[in-house]
């Protein structure tokens, strides 16, 4: 062990001089090709971008700033009106329940995708018989098409044939209108959706919890600490970095979730499920005459959301990076 | 590391990417002004359900060879079907023909896109005065019905007979209710409908609006009350199932196919399902208040040929009109769906023959009414989504009838007035 120990500074010294010599005439050429290459490398990205991720954000940008009604959009002679698709947005009667409904709908989707995600990893992370099969199939809402997933969720919570319900009323209980009553409407397609969102939160919690040392548990145990201090003070704490990430996807996909909410209740009865994203798509193809205009400044309202979450992520991250 | 590794199959694969989606835009532009020498025609249907091959192509294409030209046809879900074609006009390449839902016609005419029958010189004087008029637009007509459809109230035989209900005594709302009461006695359900939010749950309570005697330019009239007040007490009396408010039209179908319902408001598409149900169905026209057949919205598709730069091209396009408006061309067609009727005296006359017990759809479709005439036309949509709303809004209980119908009437009028 000493032995190896001391002859390591040998090669350290050895490794400096081959950087050291003649600095002058390599790096101009070497430089000059990289550059080319790289950017020839990035060209097609470059490309990609533009033509997916540029060009959409700026026609969604120009189409809220103009009056697009049909006629405009074929004869391409929209009427430039400022901010005011966005004053028309803001000062809607809609626009504080659509606010309201998203953010009850992303805080508990994540809240409870995150808590069942994280509870179902800690699960599956003690390796027992069939553990790997049952894991497999907690995917399984993850790979149904979300039209199937969300029409069984719709037939279940039917008011007068659903499954859900005479189970209910076989107990004894009352017969409850899902989908089709105000008051639990919105309940109902956050249940479906957070259903939907365990395995994600499963798959990627799952995999931060292989990258904490076991050795870590070890020491603990013999420190005498039990299963539950273990989560509190070992697992929750090191999986910090994942759960950020995990919480910021989530709450990127949940902002923008159209097709449940649709299939299941269209946004109603009676505006009680509209989101953001709802109201978007209904304004732009949800009835015989699209206004495309106010759909993209709702939906570009969402993309602000979306980013000021996005730099609290940085922040955050940023934060722990220098502490 | 296997990030670096990554890197150049990652390029590779995003730039097959972009040169795919830009070879992608520029075999997209040639699709509608192709080249009149070329002799194909671009045709648009709702239709995916008829594919290659199907009686339906082959009858298109039939069109197409009587004219001497081939015929590419491309079937669209309905609505991503106008949405396509404002996008095709927008880019300048529409297709030459586009069968299109009537309540589009007047939302496409009104952007200019789409040539009016005189322009094209197409003779539309036997047309239905009241299937024609979906197509009609501050006096001019912008395309030919090629069939027509509407709602009626089918029912379960055995159901009515064991509540000793005859049903040609339902002519009116009073002895409807009482049908449905004496119904409920027999522990079956009354009626289902669909009520959704969306154009469906407005198609479905059109013929109680106009039945009472409701008008679209006033939402909240007393007769409109009593439309909805009518739906709204069909619920609480628990004839009508809660779930009607997120019934689609195909649910309340299958629903009514279970058997446990005595009567059913759907439409002509459904003739052929009926009669191969478990049991024996009928049909009665939807009653409106004071008696007799209320008029119910009409469904159906137009005929229409977009403006095209090369106006060579209609003698052509209008040869392929022609050929699916004949008598001959409304009976073929209706058979080939088996839910269309024609919309003219003659093609029903002719259908009537060969189709007898179809006379309660003819009579249905001869008292129905377009959804965007009275010249509401592009303000039709706008009324309609506050309709369905208020539909919801007290079906759900969220307001009552009056209250729901105030709010609609007001933002209708907001919306359309400014514009």
């Amino acid at each position: 062990m000493t032995s190896s120990l001391t002859r390591r500074p040998a090669p350290g010294t050895d490794t400096v001089s081959v950087t050291v010599p003649d600095p002058r005439k390599r790096r101009p050429s070497r430089l000059l090709g990289s550059k080319w290459v790289a950017f020839a490398f990035a060209a097609p990205l470059i490309a990609y971008l533009l033509v997916f991720y540029a060009f959409p954000l700026i026609r969604s940008i120009d189409l809220s700033v103009h009056d697009y009604t049909i006629r405009a959009f074929v004869q391409g002679n929209a009427e430039f009106v400022g901010f005011e698709n966005y004053a028309a947005v803001l000062s809607s009667p809609l626009f504080g329940q659509a606010l309201l409904n998203t953010t009850l709908f992303v805080a508990f989707s994540l809240v409870f995708q995150y808590a069942l995600g994280l509870a179902l990893a800690v699960f599956f992370r003690n390796n027992f018989p069939l553990s790997g099969l049952l894991r497999g199939l907690f995917l399984v809402p993850w790979l149904l098409p979300l039209i199937v997933s969300a029409s069984v969720w719709s037939w279940m919570l039917n008011s007068d044939s659903g499954i859900v319900n005479s189970v209910i009323v076989a107990f004894g209980g009352e017969q409850i209108n899902w989908l089709t009553s105000p008051e639990t409407a919105l309940t109902s397609v956050i249940i479906a959706n957070i259903w939907l969102g365990i395995p994600f939160n499963l798959v990627i919690l799952y995999s931060g919890l292989q990258n904490i040392p076991i050795d870590v548990y070890e020491a603990a145990s013999l420190d005498g600490a039990g299963a539950w201090k273990q989560f509190w003070s070992i697992t929750f704490p090191l999986l910090k970095p994942v759960s950020a990430i995990t919480l910021l996807l989530g709450l990127v996909y949940t902002l923008k979730v159209v097709d449940i909410i649709w299939i299941m209740t269209a946004g109603g009865p009676a505006n009680s499920s509209t989101t953001l994203a709802i109201w978007s798509y209904r304004e732009a193809f949800g009835t015989g005459q699209p206004d495309l205009s106010p759909a993209a400044a709702v939906g570009n309202l969402l993309i602000v959301i979306a980013l000021i979450f996005g730099f609290f992520y940085l922040r955050i991250q940023r934060r722990e990076a220098t502490s | 590391m296997i990030a670096k590794k990554l890197h150049v199959p990652l390029a590779l694969a995003t730039t097959a990417l972009a040169v795919g989606a830009l070879a992608g835009c520029s075999s997209g532009s040639d699709g509608g002004d192709g080249d009149a020498a070329s002799g194909t025609y671009t045709w648009w249907d709702p239709y995916p359900q008829h594919e290659e091959g199907s009686d339906w192509a082959n009858r298109v294409q039939a069109c197409g060879d009587d004219a001497g030209v081939t015929i590419e046809r491309t079937a669209y879900d309905t609505t991503a079907l106008t949405n396509q074609a404002l996008l095709a006009a927008q880019e300048n390449n529409s297709p030459d023909v586009i069968l299109l839902d009537n309540p589009a016609v007047s939302t496409l005419a009104e952007t200019g896109m789409v040539s009016t029958v005189d322009e094209l010189g197409l003779d539309v004087s036997a047309v239905d005065e009241n299937l024609l008029a979906a197509g009609e637009l501050d006096g001019e007509t912008y395309g030919i019905p090629v069939g027509a459809n509407t709602l009626a109230l089918y029912y379960n035989e055995d159901i009515l007979t064991e509540a000793g209900v005859d049903p040609a005594s339902i002519t009116d709302w009073e002895s409807m209710d009482a049908a449905l009461a004496a119904i409920s006695g027999t522990g079956k359900n009354g009626i289902t409908f669909s009520a959704l939010n969306t154009e469906e749950g407005s198609f479905q309570f059109l013929p109680w609006f106009w039945g009472a005697g409701a008008e679209l330019s006033e939402l909240n009239s007393p007769e409109a009350v009593e439309a909805l007040e009518l739906w709204k007490g069909w619920l609480d009396a628990g004839y009508a199932p809660n779930s009607v408010i997120t019934n689609s039209q195909n649910t309340v179908w299958e629903e009514f196919l279970t058997g446990e319902f005595a009567f059913a408001e759907n439409g002509t598409w459904q003739v052929n399902s009926a009669a191969e149900a478990d049991f024996p169905t009928g049909v009665i026209t939807l009653p409106a208040k004071d008696g007799g057949a209320a008029p119910a919205p009409t469904g159906g598709e137009f005929i229409i040929a977009p403006v095209q730069s090369d106006t060579e091209r209609y003698d052509v396009t209008v040869q392929i009109i022609e050929c699916m408006t004949t008598p001959e061309g409304f009976v073929e067609t209706a058979n080939t769906f088996a839910y269309y009727i024609p919309p003219t005296a003659d093609g029903q006359e002719a259908l009537l023959e060969e189709n007898p017990d179809l006379d309660t759809w003819v009579e249905a479709v001869q008292a129905a009414k377009g959804r965007t005439s009275d010249n509401l036309g592009t303000d039709y949509p706008v009324i309609s989504e506050q309709l369905w709303t208020a539909v919801q809004s007290a079906l759900s209980g969220v307001e009552d009838p009056q209250a729901a119908l105030d709010a609609a009437q007001e933002a209708a009028a907001a919306e359309t007035g400014g514009e």
